[in-house]
């Protein structure tokens, strides 16, 4: 950005916008919270929290809804981050809700369903009226009407009939005792200037997002990872390939994609090309229904 | 690169989505699974071709109907610019969302069908892309292959939507002929029409100068949050003070002389931050820091301008505004108004008329707004606000009404 010529590239408006929405929310929100999972989404989106309240430290703690069934690097990469940034970390744990009996775990295993229990009530326990989430409205179809300003009732559900309208930069946060909303600050990033701005700022992730070895085997079309938690059934050959991560889930639901991609500007120009949503190729837990992302989002999950 | 915000408006039958679809599908911006889930879609409903325009259809219900609702975003990008699509439905009952989505947008995209000319429905959503001062109009004239890409029919609606115009506040419009579903003109000039000596759709997108939609003249900065590390282990930031908030308008320079409102002390700008150090200058849309020289009472809400450039401070407003509430408007109640950084209570004094968005005619007997009516209100605040006509700031000159009990935001208010 020169100084003569008044103009913003594409990030750097994107980014002013995020930065506004953070500062609004700290400005007329009691208790925020972000949720931070250690993926790209949610480590640009802490990011940008960092540079709204720059010089001060962040002025909201950080919340990673643990489903017990984390990649370890992942976990390493977000310890590391919380450190380094001065930020309260709040881990509300799936594998709890459990063990208290909030919720049953399920026969396939899967764990990312149960994780609206837990952060429902984990969102009740701090008492937090504005959860920060990482979401972008390019992923799916039913974030495509998403406000950034995502209003839940007292049990978290979202009425898509129910959302206000947002026009020009003002934000209406006004609600009521034990209501909480959900903002998403990259509602109008999409998936490749998210990897652009990583470049571009020379941001650190979870090694996994680049190529690297890995024991997978087959499944649903997907590579899904050897791990403590998944384990190839009869059939199920385990290769060895060269893999990355597009995005970061379970591991029970997260598929690899074969890629040599191994710097920013691989992976970019890889995602340029690519044919597959981040999510389509990916994600067990959307292809449950066609509907299924709508679904959750009526029970509460994001 | 630069981002470029437009707004469709389009009914379900004029084939809005399928010029959306269109538009991402052939910049290659749509992936394979997508189009897999829709080529599914469409054979499991019947239709006889893939539509694209179920690419747009997120929501269950209005997959089931058929047709869209409310503001849907869509994004797509080309070597050039990246794009973001305010989707919204046609019928009067959605003017709310159309109002919506035209208030960020450079530029409004409106769709005619060549066999149907302008409609009540083109002339509505020409009138407010124009009330929300949108700099940008597009007219697409649409299904040419269905009047044999016929060079007259094409000149008679841009004829009469030219003198339908003349009634708006239009700055800039382009015409283009298309064809959504075979893509004449939509990213490629098409074969079919070597009469039109215009640019694609596309090209155009990617070219039409945005940069100077923005006010650069007014210099305004609305406080929107004070920053103090008040750290103890860094001396440095102990004493730190800084007004964050994005530029509203104008150009603001460290060194600048300026005044804080409503207090109207005078004081100089010491300096502008950012995360990624000090700016000499900050522009709309940038989210800076401030810091003044002076030790002075600042907080959110406050404007910081230039003492001789200020906007008007008032608490009567004058202003179009646009009911977004099945409630309708109350004239003598209360509501909330959130306007820039500042949030503030005042009462509907009068309504001076309600506008028939179809036929542009001025009801001055209404008594009430009711949902998508847009009228000329008339407000008194508690507090003052700094306010900017609409047509010279869309930041500083505009507002949302709020209710007071159920916190929902009932209209969207413009000032004139």
């Amino acid at each position: 950005m020169t100084a003569h010529v008044y103009e913003l590239s594409h990030l750097e408006a994107l980014e002013a916008e995020a930065i506004h929405i953070f500062r609004e929310v700290a400005a007329e929100f009691e208790r925020p919270v972000l949720l931070f999972s250690g993926g790209k989404d949610s480590v640009v989106m802490l990011h940008l929290a960092a540079k709204a309240f720059w010089p001060a430290r962040i002025p909201f703690p950080v919340m990673h809804v643990d489903t017990g069934h984390n990649f370890p690097e992942v976990l390493d990469f977000r310890d590391a981050t919380v450190e380094r940034l001065g930020v309260r970390l709040v881990v509300a744990s799936v594998e709890e809700s459990i063990a208290t009996g909030r919720v049953r775990e399920r026969p396939d295993g899967v764990r990312n369903p149960l994780q609206t229990v837990t952060l429902l009530d984990a969102i009740s326990a701090g008492g937090y009226d504005a959860v920060f989430g990482g979401a972008r409205r390019d992923e799916e179809k039913a974030r495509a009407k998403e406000r950034v300003f995502s209003f839940r009732d007292e049990f978290g559900q979202w009425d898509p009939k129910n959302q206000r309208p947002e026009l020009w930069s003002l934000y209406n946060g006004r609600h009521h005792r034990g209501e909480h909303i959900r903002v998403f600050p990259l509602s109008n990033w999409t998936e490749l200037d998210i990897w652009q701005y990583l470049a571009t700022e020379n941001i650190e992730l979870p090694t996994i997002y680049f190529a690297h070895q890995r024991e997978v085997f087959r499944r649903d079309n997907m590579w899904l990872a050897v791990s403590e938690f998944t384990a190839p059934r009869e059939g199920e050959e385990v290769t060895t390939l060269t893999v990355r991560y597009r995005t970061v889930g379970d591991i029970p639901v997260t598929g690899a994609v074969e890629s040599t991609a191994a710097s920013y500007d691989d992976v970019i120009a890889e995602t340029a090309a690519t044919r597959l949503t981040e999510r389509g190729a990916t994600r067990a837990d959307d292809r449950l229904s066609e509907a299924a992302m709508e679904d959750r989002k009526r029970e509460g999950y994001f | 690169m630069e981002l470029l915000r437009f707004a469709t408006a389009g009914s379900v039958d004029d084939g809005k989505s399928t010029l959306i679809g269109r538009l991402l599908y052939d910049t290659k911006s749509i992936f394979e699974d997508q189009l897999e889930s829709i080529e599914r879609t469409s054979r499991d409903r019947g239709d006889e071709q893939t539509n694209l325009a179920l690419l747009t259809d997120g929501l269950r219900a209005e997959r089931e109907q058929g047709i869209t609702i409310d503001v849907a975003y869509r994004y797509f990008a080309t070597p050039k610019r990246k794009f973001i699509i305010a989707d919204t439905p046609g019928h009067i009952q959605y003017t709310r969302n159309m109002v919506t989505g035209a208030s960020t947008a450079n530029l409004a995209l409106i769709l005619v069908d060549a066999r149907n000319g302008l409609v009540e429905q083109s002339r509505r959503h020409a009138f407010i892309a124009s009330l929300l001062r949108v700099p940008h109009l597009v007219l697409c004239v649409n299904k040419m292959d269905l009047v044999d890409y016929d060079e007259n029919v094409f000149n008679e609606i841009k004829a009469e939507f030219r003198h339908f115009a003349t009634k708006l506040d239009i700055a800039d419009l382009t015409f283009v002929p298309v064809s959504a579903l075979h893509g004449d003109n939509i990213v490629h000039r098409s074969a079919n029409m070597p009469w039109y000596d215009g640019t694609s759709l596309l090209h155009h997108l990617e070219e039409v100068h945005i940069a100077s939609d923005r006010n650069l003249i007014d210099a305004r900065f609305p406080v929107q949050y004070v920053i103090r590390p008040q750290a103890q282990t860094n001396h440095d930031l102990h004493d730190y003070r800084g007004y964050a908030g994005t530029v509203a308008g104008g150009v603001l320079k460290a060194g600048d002389e300026v005044v804080v409102l409503p207090s109207g002390l005078t004081t100089r700008i010491d300096g502008i931050d950012t995360a990624d150090g000090p700016v000499a200058e900050a522009f709309a849309p940038m989210s800076v820091t401030i810091r003044l020289a002076d030790d002075i009472d600042v907080s959110r809400g406050d404007m910081i301008c230039r003492l001789h450039n200020q906007p008007r401070v008032t608490q009567d407003l004058d202003a179009m505004v646009c009911w977004l509430s099945d409630q309708p408007l109350h004239v003598r109640g209360m509501y909330a108004v959130k306007h820039t950084t500042r949030s503030v209570r005042a009462q509907v004094r009068d309504l001076t008329y309600r506008i028939d968005v179809n036929s542009l005619h001025r009801d001055e007997s209404a008594t009430s707004l009711e949902l998508n009516d847009i009228g000329r209100v008339s407000l008194r605040t508690t507090q003052p606000l700094f306010i900017d006509e609409y047509r010279r700031n869309r930041t500083t000159g505009s507002f949302l009404l709020i209710d007071e009990s159920t916190g929902a935001t009932v209209g969207a208010g413009m000032l004139l």
